[in-house]
This record gives structure tokens, C-alpha cells and sequence, in this order.
């Protein structure tokens, strides 16, 4: 294998909204772009997108939401990240996320908001730039 | 990093997460930690579950898990999904279905992108099967990717498998074709809720009866039976009949020695896979991608021969001619 793996995302949609269109275009775009893209699909729990996280060992946590449930569900997705001792996956989060919030949800440790509009590139091009650098390292 | 084996012996799920990903890599250290876990390993049962895409797979992998864990199994899965040919990407969405599952500490999910290989499964599954089973993982589910009637390796590397069939997706000349159908140890008619489930389960049966084995074989020696079974996931029917089958065949190939005549067989497969493999690594350190342009173009401009140039190369890396 050469030097670089594929990057490994998770595509999550938390809480009860039921709108994945925006989460499938995700998808295959960072699919496209050559990544290996864990679609879980929609109604997912904090502890169900940290676990998938953890067993799937992704580089980045992409999570999609239209509910306004944000503010309730980052930070419990943060915090079981945090307890499980895991502080080298990237978590980035797009969706409905009024402007007023998003220092708050940057606060949180998320490092990107994306709302509607964001081109898929600009999101590939985050996900390249700031996943952990050593994670892609193929020796430990 | 130093103690992963340790921590993955100790059933810590992100240690075994990350050897799961250094393995899949080809990290030189992976073999280095596989090595260790061989040891540990082998005392799970693998059971592959193939079929054609949207037969019904990772509905019922999550439903046989179900089952599993009401029996107190810790289960372990590998989910295979096809990679991109164009862009080596791949869509990982065989979770979808097993979320529920997610957050039983005694189920232990992976999805894997094939990355090129042909067969059904990644190349390193088997390996990934390794670390699972030396973690304590028993039984191990794999999932192929969604399958044609080619994709036969699962049967290399599965102990027990089991091929899922919906109905309406072909007459009964499809089931008489080679491949596929062959390496069933387990038929589930998937979706048996639907219409024409049962001429699926005839077609099948009518198949199996023209086994020539089941007149011919030794009666005094065990012989499997392969049955067809029905299920429909979503009405939970038919799952429980479906591991007891799992856990008969098993019974099976311990009592008539085939678990062992396998094992044997893959063994041999496996350390010539492994030489076959290193050979490929030396040439790539000893060849530049230049050179190989050259030769390529000479051949293909018939001014050498890929026989010489095969001689040559495998001077370079040591091998000795054959006689």
C-alpha cells in the first residue's frame, strides 16, 4: 500500500428529522472524491453515531441536521466523544444551524458548519485539510 | 500504540478498531501484531452470508444477531462493501439496517470497502477475521458485497455459509448454474413474505435434489443436509431456525472432521497468499515505474517477450529460475 489510505467518514444524521437528501449528496460527493463513507441513514442517537465512530475507526464525523435539535445533540455527541477518550477524530456538522449558534457549536469542538448552499467541494476540501494528520500515517 | 495486542486481548474495542484499520492498510506492523493474535485465534465459527444486492442481507445479519445475542453470543460482523473502480471511493451503508444494534457492547461491527478485490470480500479479510475471533468475537458474521454468481471466496474463508435468495429473482435455471449456489451450506429464502416465496423454496429444493451426494454418500459417515429455509425479517420469522442451522452445521463439520480438513486447506492458501505477496512487494522496491513503462511498451511493441522479462525481474528479486 502506498503512504495514504483512503479517508474514512461517517455520515450521520442525529435526532428525529427525517431529511437525508442533503446528508446523501454528502455522501457520494466525499465518495467521488475517492473516501470510504459510512452512511448510517437518519434517527440516530449521540451514543449509536460514538459508537459507530469508534468501531468503525473513521477519521472524520460528518453529521447532518434540520430539526434544530442542535443544540441538544452536538454537545452530547461531544461530550461521549470526549469520555470515551477519543481526540483525534475531525467532527464537522451542516445542516439547519442558525448563525447566531455556530460559535457556541464551535466552542463545542465542532470544526466546521456548513449550511445550505456549501458546495460539496468546499466540504471535501475541509475534510482533506483537517483530519488528523497521523491518523492517515500507515505506521504507528 | 506499543501494547495494542494486549488491549485488544483485553477486549478493548477501540484497540481492536485501530488494528482493524492497520491491518486494511497493510501496515508493515500489522503482520508484526497479527502474528501474536494467530495464537488466540481460531476458536471463533465464521459464518459468510452472500447474495445477490438487495437480497436481504444486512437485514438479516442484523436479525441473526439479534437472535445470537438473546443467546448470549458476543458477535462480530464484517459488513463488505463494493469500492468505486473509477475513484476508489466507496459508500459503506450496510450499518443502515444494523444500528439498532450499535451500543451492545457484545456486537462489534465493521464495514469494509473491497478495494479492487474481485471475490465478494476485501483482501484482508481474513485477517480482519483473525484479530476479531483473537478479541473472542464467536461467532464472526461476514457480509460479501452484493454478489453474482461468481463471487465464490467467502467459501475460502467462511466455515459455514449461508446464501440469501429473494423471491421473483429467477427461474429454476438459475438455480442449476455453477458458482453461487454451490457453496451454500444454509439456503434462507429471504423476504418469504412476499409472493412467489415458495416457488423459490421449491426451485432451490428441486436443485438440492439432484445432488448426486445424497444417495451416493457414506452412510456411515455424518453428512449435511443443506437446508432452505424462510425467513421474513421484518415479521421476525424464520430466524430462530436459521441459527439453529448455523449452530447444526457447525456441530457438523466438527463431528465429520471437515472443520479441520478446512482449516488445513486455507492454511496452505494463506501462507502462499502471504509469499505471493511479499514477492510483489519486493519487485515494486526493486522496479521504478519508469523501467516498468519501458518494458511495457517493449513487449507490447513485440520487442521483448513478458516470458524474458518475467525471467529478469525475478533474477532481480532473488527467485531462482524454474528448471
Amino acid at each position: 500500500m502506498a503512504d495514504t489510505r483512503p479517508i474514512r467518514v461517517l455520515v450521520a444524521k442525529p435526532g428525529l428529522d427525517g431529511h437525508d437528501r442533503g446528508a446523501k449528496v454528502i455522501a457520494r460527493a466525499l465518495r467521488d472524491a475517492g473516501m470510504e463513507v459510512i452512511y448510517t441513514g437518519i434517527r440516530q442517537t449521540p451514543e449509536m453515531i460514538v459508537e459507530a465512530a469508534i468501531q468503525e475507526d473513521v477519521d472524520a464525523i460528518l453529521m447532518s441536521i434540520l430539526s434544530g435539535a442542535h443544540m441538544a445533540l452536538f454537545p452530547k455527541v461531544m461530550e461521549l466523544l470526549k469520555k470515551e477518550g477519543v481526540d483525534d477524530i475531525l467532527v464537522a456538522a451542516g445542516g439547519i444551524l442558525p448563525d447566531e449558534d455556530i460559535p457556541a457549536i464551535k466552542e463545542m469542538g465542532i470544526k466546521g458548519c456548513f449550511g445550505p448552499g456549501t458546495s460539496t467541494d468546499e466540504i471535501i476540501e475541509f475534510v482533506r485539510n483537517n483530519i488528523q494528520a497521523d491518523r492517515l500515517k500507515t505506521e504507528v | 500504540m506499543e501494547n495494542i495486542v494486549e488491549r485488544l486481548l483485553s477486549g478493548d474495542r477501540r484497540a481492536l478498531a485501530r488494528m482493524v484499520t492497520l491491518i486494511e492498510n497493510e501496515v508493515p506492523a500489522a503482520r508484526r501484531y497479527l502474528a501474536e493474535l494467530h495464537r488466540y485465534a481460531g476458536k471463533a465459527h465464521i459464518v459468510g452470508v452472500t447474495g445477490a444486492p438487495g437480497a436481504g442481507k444486512s437485514t438479516l445479519v442484523t436479525h441473526l444477531v439479534r437472535e445470537l445475542r438473546r443467546r448470549d453470543a458476543k458477535v462480530g460482523v464484517i459488513a463488505i462493501d463494493p469500492t468505486s473502480p473509477f475513484t476508489g471511493g466507496a459508500i459503506l451503508g450496510d450499518r443502515i439496517r444494523m444500528m439498532e444494534l450499535s451500543g451492545d457492547p457484545k456486537v462489534f461491527i465493521r464495514s469494509m470497502a473491497s478495494r479492487g478485490n474481485l471475490g465478494g470480500l476485501a483482501a484482508s479479510t481474513r485477517d480482519v477475521v483473525r484479530a476479531l475471533d483473537a478479541a473472542g468475537y464467536d461467532p464472526i458474521i461476514i457480509e460479501t458485497v452484493g454478489t453474482g454468481q461468481a463471487e465464490v471466496e467467502v467459501m475460502r474463508t467462511a466455515q459455514t455459509v449461508l446464501v440469501t435468495s429473494a423471491p421473483g429473482m429467477g427461474d429454476d435455471v438459475q438455480a442449476i448454474k455453477a458458482g453461487i449456489l454451490e457453496i451454500a451450506d444454509i439456503f434462507a429464502v429471504t423476504k418469504a413474505d412476499k409472493p412467489g416465496a415458495d416457488q423459490t423454496v421449491a426451485e432451490l429444493a428441486m436443485l438440492l435434489s439432484l445432488d448426486p451426494m445424497r444417495r451416493l454418500h457414506d452412510k456411515s459417515q455424518p453428512y449435511w443436509r443443506i437446508p432452505v429455509l424462510k425467513t421474513a425479517a421484518i415479521k421476525d420469522q424464520g430466524i430462530t431456525q436459521v441459527v439453529d442451522a448455523i449452530k447444526e452445521h457447525h456441530d457438523y463439520l466438527v463431528k465429520s472432521g471437515m472443520l479441520a480438513h478446512r482449516a488445513q486447506r486455507q492454511v496452505r492458501s494463506e501462507v502462499q497468499a502471504l509469499i505471493l505477496n511479499s514477492v510483489v512487494n519486493a519487485l515494486k522496491a526493486r522496479t521504478t515505474e519508469d523501467e516498468w513503462q519501458k518494458l511495457v511498451d517493449d513487449i507490447t511493441t513485440r520487442e521483448r517477450d513478458p516470458y524474458s522479462v518475467a525471467s529478469e525481474l525475478q533474477e532481480r528479486i532473488g527467485l531462482r529460475q524454474d528448471p
